[in-house]
């Protein structure tokens, strides 16, 4: 059965790949900012999965270094991943904040409110300087 | 492969739903689901970062920001088919080179022939640390995580400076609206 | 939620135990999964669930801003004060091998301040975080 062995080979990176295209059609067709950020964390989830599957070895185990095992699965990808979520939750935090402070300024956090607001152009002017200064 | 499944189903629910509420709490599920897909890939050290910082640290602060803004999703104003096309044409361009990549699970996969055995070999015998990938992070590569921990520390001052300073603004703000 | 009585008898239980999983994370993390990060997390979360259950303020007697305000830079400082000493020794920054008499047991120290120095770090801007977000003013 050669075609079920290509996706049992690949099957990992098929998910992926959808993930991927579904975190990324989320960050850009959603006007809505949580939503948003919601979709740019299944994209970043994607790359986590993207980096570990490829770690695995069948048979090997967590590379925890243990006289009764001799395969590992390979342990750099878990450290490089392990800095890519915190710095995800990090940079997460920060964008949460934005969106609290422009939902202050604008009364709104859907892109298209606060885009299409021509007629209270001198009010949102005022407000924006005002969260410059602050 | 339920479990990759799974976690499909619950990003098109992320992806469907309109109230945001349910989708961060199906972003939580989909969270604990990863960390689930990275023990069975041997990953333990990501799969409780990812459980403790994805599900419930992230969840917290997107329940925080969803009382201080609103928890409906809008209609959109005007639907285009555009991102979905660049998202399908994407998704095809992917999908055609991962049949590049090594099958899934193979030990003489490139990736496990440079550097690592070295880890794996030395790691003990150098650091008396059998954690190997505590003792990637924060010895063989203490530079990245010292840029980490910077990271953290700069993404927490700028919150602290984006939110922080609020309570005058609004009431400066409520000043110039005439004591409103 | 602070008149809820399972809520708050439950969670009186839970509290010491999440402190001493996340300590166990932290010092056991050389030897299984774990280490600075998920104990720093874990340890503000259960700074969370008290403040979820008892009000911020009272969070913010236990554990005040001032001290989570201080951690932020104090994790950082350790971490890299760990590489200086490394320099003042006589080896690289964030060289371990000369903190103790051999160099085994100096990478274990290096690594243990490092992950101390992560451990502050995060948990200090995790509660810093969720104390801006749940005293902002909607």
């Amino acid at each position: 059965m050669p075609a079920l062995d290509v996706v049992i080979a690949h099957f990992n990176h098929w998910i992926t790949v959808v993930l991927m295209v579904a975190g990324l059609y989320v960050v850009v067709a959603r006007g809505n900012m949580v939503k948003k950020l919601v979709g740019l964390g299944v994209f970043q989830t994607s790359v986590y999965l993207l980096y570990i599957s490829p770690g695995k070895i069948f048979g090997g185990t967590a590379p925890i270094i243990d006289p009764r095992f001799t395969v590992y699965s390979n342990p750099l990808p878990h450290v490089l991943i392990l800095t890519a979520i915190v710095v995800g939750v990090a940079t997460l935090a920060l964008g949460l904040a934005l969106v609290v402070r422009i939902n202050e300024a604008y009364g709104s956090i859907e892109e298209d409110e606060i885009f299409g607001k021509p007629d209270e152009d001198g009010d949102g002017g005022g407000e924006s300087s005002g969260v410059g200064s602050r | 492969m339920a479990l990759l499944t799974m976690m499909v189903v619950a990003t098109f629910g992320i992806l469907r739903l309109g109230n945001l509420f349910a989708v961060v709490i199906l972003g939580g599920i989909y969270s604990f689901l990863m960390a689930t897909v990275l023990v069975v890939l041997d990953a333990v050290d990501v799969a409780m970062t990812e459980a403790s910082v994805g599900a419930g640290i992230s969840t917290v602060l997107m329940l925080g920001t969803l009382y201080l803004t609103k928890v409906e999703e809008a209609a959109p104003v005007r639907r285009s088919i555009l991102p979905l096309l660049i998202a399908l044409g994407v998704g095809a361009v992917l999908a055609y080179g991962t049949f590049d990549f090594p099958p899934f699970g193979v030990a003489e996969a490139p990736i496990h022939q440079h550097v690592v055995p070295r880890y794996l070999a030395k790691s003990v015998e150098e650091t008396m640390v059998p954690n190997v990938v505590t003792a990637v992070l924060a010895s063989y590569r203490g530079y990245d995580t010292l840029g980490e921990t910077t990271v953290i520390f700069t993404a927490g001052i700028g919150v602290l400076l984006l939110l922080r300073g609020g309570r005058k603004g609004a009431g400066a703000r409520g000043s110039k609206e005439g004591g409103a | 939620m602070k008149h809820d009585l399972i809520l708050r008898v439950g969670v009186k239980l839970l509290l010491p135990f999440m402190l001493l999983f996340a300590l166990y994370v932290q010092f056991h993390g050389d030897f299984g999964p774990g280490g600075g990060f998920q104990a720093g997390v874990i340890a503000a979360a259960m700074v969370i669930l008290y403040a979820v259950i008892w009000g911020v303020p009272a969070a913010r007697r236990v554990v005040p801003m001032g001290l989570v305000e201080r951690m932020i830079p104090a994790g950082v400082l350790i971490y890299a004060g760990t590489g200086v000493m490394g320099l003042a020794l006589g080896g690289n920054y964030l060289d371990y091998f000369v903190l103790l008499h051999d160099p085994a047991h100096g990478q274990e120290w290096g690594i243990f301040a490092v992950e101390a120095g992560v451990f502050v770090t995060v948990s200090g801007t995790m509660t810093a975080i969720f104390y801006t977000f749940a005293e902002r003013e909607r």
